[in-house]
Formats: structure tokens, sequence, C-alpha cells
């Protein structure tokens, strides 16, 4: 199977006046599975259209394999793409449907059969070939599209949000089999998503978009344990990352004092090397997860306002006395009841800090 | 439960004078529109006695071919409808080619002053045909097209009414299977006759039975190019030789075999079509 790296170059796109898109580099490298998360119109989808030739870039350029590929068509980039809504060619068996890529390539007939046939093994859908859209399911077409995609053998991958028509059981598991696909063939694959949970399993490197420009650029721990910006630490994390304001009281050499009427003083790890001022606001960051009852390097007191049970774990919604709302992930067998007071503690460890601007100090 | 069974039994019971009524209108409406034909084919059969009896004689005696033969004698039968055959088909194929890419650029492509192009396209239809014939003949006259078929066929070939219908049905082919058809490596013109068209069949047999049955039957404009020459007559123009034969001879049955003989290839088509176009709608609607 070929492989290929792609580079984007200070790559734009603006609408008019309107700009989607504000300078993006990025470099991925052969056989990475790279996805791109953010939320709806961050500007993901174009971005992965403008990779595939079907939206041109107005400034900047787009690198496969080392060779630029701004003015190339779709069809010259080496790249086949799996859409959102299957895209198959309704009036197609699926065999059609995978063979015409191949056919306009000018491939002969046994060595289409020989593709189609070895990628039908691959996905597990030999006995769908003869069949057309309409007589599939969803799972079935979304498996007819990704072999589409893997009969042109292709330098790239290009995933469009493949799952998200898909409902919650069937996602899950074609999202196994994407990434056991990824292994099989050590292909270079771009796949867009607005699911974090998508992006975290999958992902080699993720990156996070909002308004056309990228907040982060990392492995999924990396973004779990060392966000940016406070975009991306509320973003990566299911529930989000809880957010505390208050202001900084002491700036060490390799940690910093926060205070808040919520949390008091404590005292939280310095991780970036931002421009940190006594005095200055800054906003403290840490996750459900991470929040324990009772002790932890500050104790907030807080009454219970809504209860999500999940069977194994339960999620918290609090009020602290400040009227601030922050989320709890408790055992299952925790005996809250709402309108309960808790003090909730957090190691020190676990505790994030961002400036005013934002930015991770 | 209970209650909404009350409920329906309820309407039904209200609908049933109500569709009982709709019916009765509809084989009212069916009755008055397919009376013409009936009479047609009847007369056809029909003795020049027979024909021309007071009060009318509804179903001939016997079934009487006469008139039948008596057309080919009056008119060249064969040729005629040869003509008619490469007017209409020729006129649909140029129509439906036509209104698949403009109406596909129209749908799909940004450009500027896209829209106003297209109300410009749209504008044509409101021009009533009289007033574009003389104009149109003397440009057909000028790129030497007169008294030819190529003349009844050329200005016919592209159709604001059928760039319209397909723009409108294209509009509705999702983008995703075009850009599928473009990284596929389909050509623009490929992607509208093997991916497009395909996704659009009801409109392109509504489309091809207007064109088809409106050039069969269109009789001024090949009159006008025409001018007299028999050998080019359509079906149609024949038939109006039949009528002024028939002022000497006073039979009614020999227009009317005539009529019915070229009501035959419409008729077929409509058939043909109307079962594909159903087809396409049963197929398109059972799922996704």
């Amino acid at each position: 199977m070929t492989m290929a790296t792609v580079e984007l170059k200070d790559v734009t796109k603006a609408y008019g006046d309107v700009g989607v898109i504000r300078g993006i580099d990025l470099s991925i490298a052969d056989g990475e599975f790279v996805v791109f998360v953010g939320p709806s119109g961050c500007g993901k989808s174009t971005l992965l259209r403008m990779i595939a030739g079907l939206e041109e870039i107005s400034t900047g350029d787009i690198l496969i394999d080392g060779t630029r590929c701004n003015d190339d068509a779709p069809r010259e980039r080496g790249i086949a793409m799996v859409f959102q809504s299957y895209a198959l060619y309704p009036h197609k068996t699926a065999y059609g449907n995978m063979a015409f890529g191949l056919k306009l390539s000018g491939m002969g007939k046994s060595e289409i059969d020989v593709r189609i046939h070895e990628a039908a093994r691959i996905l597990k859908m030999e006995e769908l070939l003869d069949r057309r859209p309409y007589q599939l399911s969803g799972g079935q077409r979304q498996r007819v599209a990704i072999g589409r995609a893997i009969v042109r053998h292709p330098k790239v991958f290009l995933f469009d949000e493949p799952l998200s028509n898909l409902d919650a059981a069937l996602r899950v598991s074609m999202r196994r089999e994407i990434a056991k696909l990824h292994t099989q063939l050590g292909s270079t694959m771009i796949y867009v998503t607005h699911d974090q949970v998508e992006a975290m399993t999958l992902a080699d490197r993720i990156v996070v978009l909002n308004g056309g420009v990228v907040q982060q650029i990392g492995t999924p721990i990396e973004l779990y344990e060392r966000p940016r910006n406070l975009f991306v630490a509320g973003f990566i994390g299911s529930p989000k990352m809880n957010f505390i304001e208050g202001e900084i009281t002491a700036v060490e050499t390799d940690h910093v004092r926060f205070s808040s009427p919520d949390t008091g003083e404590v005292t939280v790890p310095m991780l970036a090397t931002g421009a940190t001022q006594v005095g200055s606001r800054a906003t403290l960051g840490f996750r459900p997860e991470h929040l324990a009852l009772g002790g932890g390097e500050f104790g907030i007191s807080a009454t219970v306002r809504l209860i999500e049970r999940l069977g194994d774990q339960s999620f918290l919604e609090l009020e602290t006395a400040s009227g601030q709302l922050i989320v709890a992930r408790v055992d299952a067998a925790h005996p809250a009841n709402l309108g309960s007071q808790l003090t909730l503690g957090c190691d020190s460890v676990r505790l994030r800090l961002f400036d005013d601007e934002g930015l991770a100090v | 439960m209970s209650s909404v069974r009350k409920g329906r039994l309820f309407r039904a019971s209200k609908a049933r004078p109500l569709d009982a009524l709709l019916l009765g209108g509809i084989v009212l409406v069916a009755v008055v529109s397919a009376f013409p034909l009936i009479w047609m084919v009847l007369s056809s059969f029909k003795t020049p006695a027979e024909s021309m009896q007071v009060p009318p004689v509804w179903i001939p005696e016997s079934v009487n071919f006469q008139a039948y033969g008596e057309v080919a004698s009056v008119i060249n039968a064969g040729r005629s409808f040869w003509n008619s055959a490469v007017i209409a088909t020729t006129t649909t194929l140029g129509i439906l080619i036509t209104s698949l890419m403009a109406g596909y650029a129209f749908a799909k492509y940004r450009f500027r002053g896209r829209d106003l192009l297209f109300a410009a396209v749209i504008a044509t239809m409101f021009l009533p045909p009289i007033v574009t014939l003389i104009p149109l003949y003397r440009l057909v006259g000028s790129i030497g097209l007169n008294a030819s078929l190529a003349g009844v066929i050329v200005p016919n070939l592209a159709n604001a009414f059928g760039v319209f219908l397909m723009r409108q049905f294209i509009a509705g082919v999702p983008d995703d299977l075009i850009d599928a058809a473009r990284v596929d490596g389909a050509s623009e013109l490929r992607i509208v006759f093997t991916v497009v068209a395909p996704a659009v069949v009801p409109a392109i047999a509504a489309l091809a039975l207007f064109a088809f049955v409106y050039h069969w039957n269109t009789y001024l404009w090949p009159l006008t190019v025409l001018q007299g020459q028999v050998d080019s007559y359509p079906i149609v123009l024949s038939l109006s030789r039949l009528l002024s034969y028939n002022r000497g001879a006073m039979n009614t049955g020999l227009v009317m075999a005539g009529a019915t003989m070229a009501v035959l290839p419409p008729l077929v088509m409509f058939l043909l079509l109307q079962r594909f176009f159903v087809d396409s709608i049963v197929s398109s609607g059972v799922k996704g």
C-alpha cells in the first residue's frame, strides 16, 4: 500500500472578506492517523476538502508526498475520501460503486476484480457486492464507502465525519474497525470529527480547531493532560473540565499560588512559561474525574443540583457557594441526594491554571 | 385506544361519501378527456356512409380498415412518420442533453451573474412562440437550413422549461455524490451523464415525454420552415393534406384513420415512460 506525507504551509481560505481557515501549518507523517476535531463551523471539514482538492485554497501551499498540489484536481492527488453521507452512487451495486473510479483510471477488468474482492475480504462484505445502496443498512453502506476508498490504493485516506449518521452502538463498532484498518493498511489517514471520543480513541495526533485557527496539535494524552488554552481544556474530556475564576497571588519558579472565594488559596504547578503576574485574573481548571470527596489540595463546598446515573458511575452537578456550577464524577454507590452538601478536593498535580487571556500557565 | 379507534371509524364513515364524490369526478373527467380519442378510433373504422349518418353512428357495424389503406394512397405515410420520428427524437435528445448540462451548471456551480442569467433563461418562457416565429425563420434561413428537417430541429435543441426543470431536480442531488465522483476521477461531463442523470430519472422521463409529444405534434414551425417540401413533412402536416383531400371526398374516416395512426407513437412513448417514471419513484422511495 502506498503511503505519503501531507504538509500544509500557511494555508488560508476566505469567502470574500470572511476568513474560514486562517494560516494553518501542519506536517503529517507517513502512515500517521491525524484527527481534525472542533465544534461545528470551526473549519475542519473545509480544511479536509482543501486537502482533497474539492475546495480551492486562498493562500499557502499543500504538499502531498512532497509535491505541491494546490492546483491539482482531486483525482491527481492520490487521495480517497469517505463522506459523512456515504455518497454511494444509488444506481450502482456495491461492486459498481467500488469499480467506478478504477474503470475511470483505465484499469483492466481482472485487476479491478482482484482489488474489489481484496477490499471486500478486508471489510468482511463479500456477500454485499451485488446489492444496491438502498438494500444496505447504514453500517453496510459505510463499509462500501470505505471499500471504494481502499480499492484505489490511495496515498492518503480522508474521512469526513464518516460515523456521524450511524447509531451509537454501530458507531463504536465501526470506530474499532477503522482503527484496525489503519493498523492493517498502515496508510496516512486524516479524519474529521466533532466527537472528541472518536478523536481520542483513533488519533496518533489530534489537531484541535476553533474559528479556523489551530488551537493545539498533540497526542490525545498531551491534549488531555496539558491543554494549551481554555478552549482545548474545555473541548477535550467528557464531561468538560470545571473552571473556577480567581486571581494569582504569588508566582514561584515552578508553581503559582491562586486564590478564589470557592477554593481559598491553592498551589498549582507551572507547566508553561507564560508571563504571569501577581494580582492578574486567572482561571483554575480541574476535571470531574479528578475530584475526590473530602481531601485534596483544596476543599470546595457545594450543593448537589443534578444527578446523572450511568450505572457504574454517576455525575453530580454541584453549585458552589459563589454560584458557579461544577461537575464531579463519583462511584455509583455514592449516596448523594439532591440538595446534599459535599466537600470536594483535587490533587495539586491535577490542577491546571489559565491566565487572563486563556493561555495555560 | 378505543377513543382512537372510534375516531378513525368516524372519520372513515365521513370519508366514504367524499371518496365516492371524488371518484365520480375523476371518472367524469376521464370520460370527457377520453371521448374525442375514442370517437376518433371508432370513426376510423366506419364506412364513408356511416361517417356521414345523422344521427351519428356510435359503433360501426363492422370493423372496416378501408380508411387506413386509403391514407397510404393519399400521403406517403411511411415517409411522414419517419420525418416525425426524426424531428421528435432528435429534438427530445437535444433538449435532454442541453437541459441536463445547463441545469447542472445552474444548480451546482457558483459563478458571477448566475442568478441573473438563469432569470434571463426563464424569461424566454414568457415569449409567445408566434413572436419569435419570423425572427427565428430569418435566422434559420441565414444559416441555410430553410426547407430542411435540420431547420425544424436545430432551433429547438435547447429549451428554457427543460433547463428550469433540470435545475430544480439537480439542486436536490447531494453535493457529496458529485464530490465523490470528482475524487473518483470523473470529468464534469461524465458526472452529468453517469452520476447526476441517473439520480434525476423521473425528471428526465417527464421532460422526455413533454418534449417528444410537443415536437411530434408541433405544426406551425415545420409548416413555416419546410416551405411546402412535402417529402419533409412530419405526419401532423401530412394530416392537413388528408383534410384538404377529404373536402372533395367527404370522408371523415380517412382523417380519423390518419389521426389514429399519428397518435400511436406518442401514446406508446407515454405508456413506456409512465412505467419508467413510476419505477423510479418506487425505487428511490423504498429506503434511504
